[in-house]
């Protein structure tokens, strides 16, 4: 069920280079269940800005009734989102979307778990659950540069991890593809900018189970305003779409056009 | 004592609050978060005989208290709309208002002239002021005699009620409302969104696909009030005010302004809850007033 609470700032704090952390107390937590669903940030009070902020679910707590929401601070409505402090209030609703399918890796199989900068942190919760699943998982986590890495330890405790760096400051110098061809995997689940997703999808998608989450620019979140579809595969130009917000954030590949 | 029941052409509204069209899909979205029988009324997404996709993305860009769209009306089209959409809507007791678009007047004439006969469409909302489409939309709607001519061809049709759509985008919003009403129009519903642009810092580009999109929101409040006060005291037709509706103080203001009810758009996306409390508030607040009823506050800012 999708809630609308004011949620109590637990922490926030910058973990990477304009990457903030933010942990959030609230009942809606009760609601979060799959990995790769989102919520809605009504980051300011008043108009300005006025829409909410669409931002992946890293971290779930049920039992302290506690969420994880990592972000890059980068335009007007993360930057005073990154100024809230702890036992300050931030307006939620979600949770929201369709997350990433746990149930299509089996018990004893393996994940590869790819994901590119700030579309890393959906990939912990999911890590977990995985794990939590009996799942063998393989972490390759792609950034800009060492300043930018961030979650490497966390993701080593749930299984093997690689980084990458474009610039190779930190880790294997190049994309996550690079490392990707030289591992034996069952199913990828990525999140990432496009390219990176595009990139997974023509090299994997014929022969794996590979499923994408996607970004749009969102107005309601809740399938409401038509901003964030995308058109499906099997009819690239046609009437037939997917909304990002409800259908997705995760497809599997091949499912809608990138 | 029901102070917010109201009736209009065609309309028997628990009361005057209704979600716009466009900002509300089909409706099925906001029937999960609450009981869509609650609402005066529902305007549903703009209805096109084909189906549409719509404009490429990106289709919304912020601005500061309002945002901009370029969603180009799309829709699944009549057939969907009258053996889908209507039928689902059908289980709650609140009344459709459909929204008719096209390309050219047969287009508008086929629509309105079926999906006028769905049981729950108590009006139709003819809209002459879409700024996201490249023919029809606003094409009809900012010439009189073009706007008159289609309002006339839908009129002909319709099995209700018809409510115009106008659009802010005139030099002279008083003769395109006398136009519609000369074309038999039942009822006006204003306004739509202003066209606007937004450009990107970095890459100097439009941020919309579109390039221009409307602009909604509750920054264009004033404008929609300005309009409905001049319209108001020149017309005898009753008006739906819309235009950054986001609180029960706005309601109140419209009703002044001349409106008869309201229909609430861009706060659904920032509230999905909003038309509920709107709704919820507004007895107290006319309580607070001093009025029994929401129809005393009509054109009080006439006198």
């Amino acid at each position: 069920m999708i809630v609308n609470e004011n949620c109590t700032i637990v922490s926030q704090k910058e973990i990477a280079a304009n990457i903030y952390e933010l942990i959030l107390r609230g009942e809606l937590s009760a609601e979060m269940k799959e990995p790769g669903q989102f919520v809605h940030v009504k980051v300011a009070d008043g108009h300005d800005p006025l829409l909410r902020r669409p931002i992946s679910i890293a971290n779930i707590n049920h039992e302290k009734k506690e969420f994880t929401l990592i972000y890059r601070q980068e335009g007007r409505g993360t930057t005073l989102l990154s100024t809230k402090k702890e036992s300050e209030t931030v307006d939620i609703l979600g949770p929201l979307g369709h997350g990433f399918p746990i149930e299509e890796t089996e018990p004893g199989e393996t994940a590869l778990l790819v994901g590119g900068g700030i579309g890393v942190p959906p990939l912990y919760e999911l890590s977990q659950q995985l794990v939590s699943r009996g799942v063998k998982v393989i972490h390759v986590l792609g950034f800009q540069t060492k300043e930018a890495v961030f979650y490497e330890d966390k993701f080593m405790e749930l299984g093997q991890t690689f980084v990458t760096t474009v610039d190779g400051t930190y880790g294997t110098k190049g994309f996550v593809t690079d490392v990707m061809k030289d591992l034996s995997f069952d199913t990828i689940y990525s999140c990432g900018p496009k390219a990176m997703l595009k990139a997974v999808e023509a090299n994997y998608a014929a022969d794996k189970k590979v499923y994408l989450s996607l970004e749009e620019r969102m107005g309601c979140g809740i399938g409401a305003c038509f901003a964030c579809v995308c058109h499906t595969a099997d009819d690239p130009t046609g009437f037939s779409y997917k909304k990002v917000c409800t259908d997705g954030p995760v497809f599997r590949a091949g499912e809608v056009v990138l | 004592m029901n102070r917010l029941e109201i009736n209009l052409p065609g309309l028997h509204l628990k009361n005057p609050v209704m979600p716009a069209s466009g900002c509300f899909g089909f409706g099925r979205e906001f029937g999960s978060l609450y009981n869509l029988s609650d609402l005066g009324a529902i305007m549903i997404k703009a209805t096109t005989v084909e189906p549409r996709f719509g404009n490429p993305t990106p289709r919304v860009a912020e601005t500061s208290a309002g945002m901009l769209n370029a969603i180009g009306l799309q829709n699944p089209g009549l057939e969907k709309v009258l053996n889908e959409e209507l039928p689902w809507l059908a289980q709650y007791d609140v009344p459709i208002i459909a929204n008719v678009a096209g390309s050219t007047e047969e287009d508008y004439v086929e629509v309105a002239k079926r999906i006028s006969t769905a049981p729950n469409v108590h009006a139709l909302e003819l809209n002459i002021s879409c700024p996201n489409v490249k023919t029809g939309g606003i094409a009809f709607g900012t010439i009189p005699e073009v706007a008159k001519s289609l309002t006339k061809k839908v009129k002909e049709v319709s099995e209700v009620p018809v409510y115009v759509k106008l659009s802010p985008n005139v030099t002279n919003i008083v003769e395109m409302a006398k136009a519609v009403e000369d074309g038999g129009a039942d009822g006006l519903t204003m306004i739509n969104t202003l066209l606007g642009m937004r450009l990107d810092l970095k890459t100097g580009n439009p941020i919309l696909a579109n390039k221009t999109g409307g602009l909604s929101g509750p920054g264009i409040k004033p404008v929609a009030i300005r309009m409905i006060y001049e319209v108001s005291q020149q017309v005898s037709i009753p008006i739906i005010g819309m235009g950054g509706i986001e609180r029960a103080e706005d309601v109140i203001e419209f009703f002044y302004a001349g409106a008869s009810a309201v229909a609430v758009g861009t706060a659904n996306f920032v509230d999905p809850f909003a038309c509920p409390k709107i709704i919820k508030d507004l007895p107290e607040l006319l309580e607070q007033l001093g009025f029994d009823h929401i129809s005393e506050c009509t054109g009080r800012s006439w006198k």
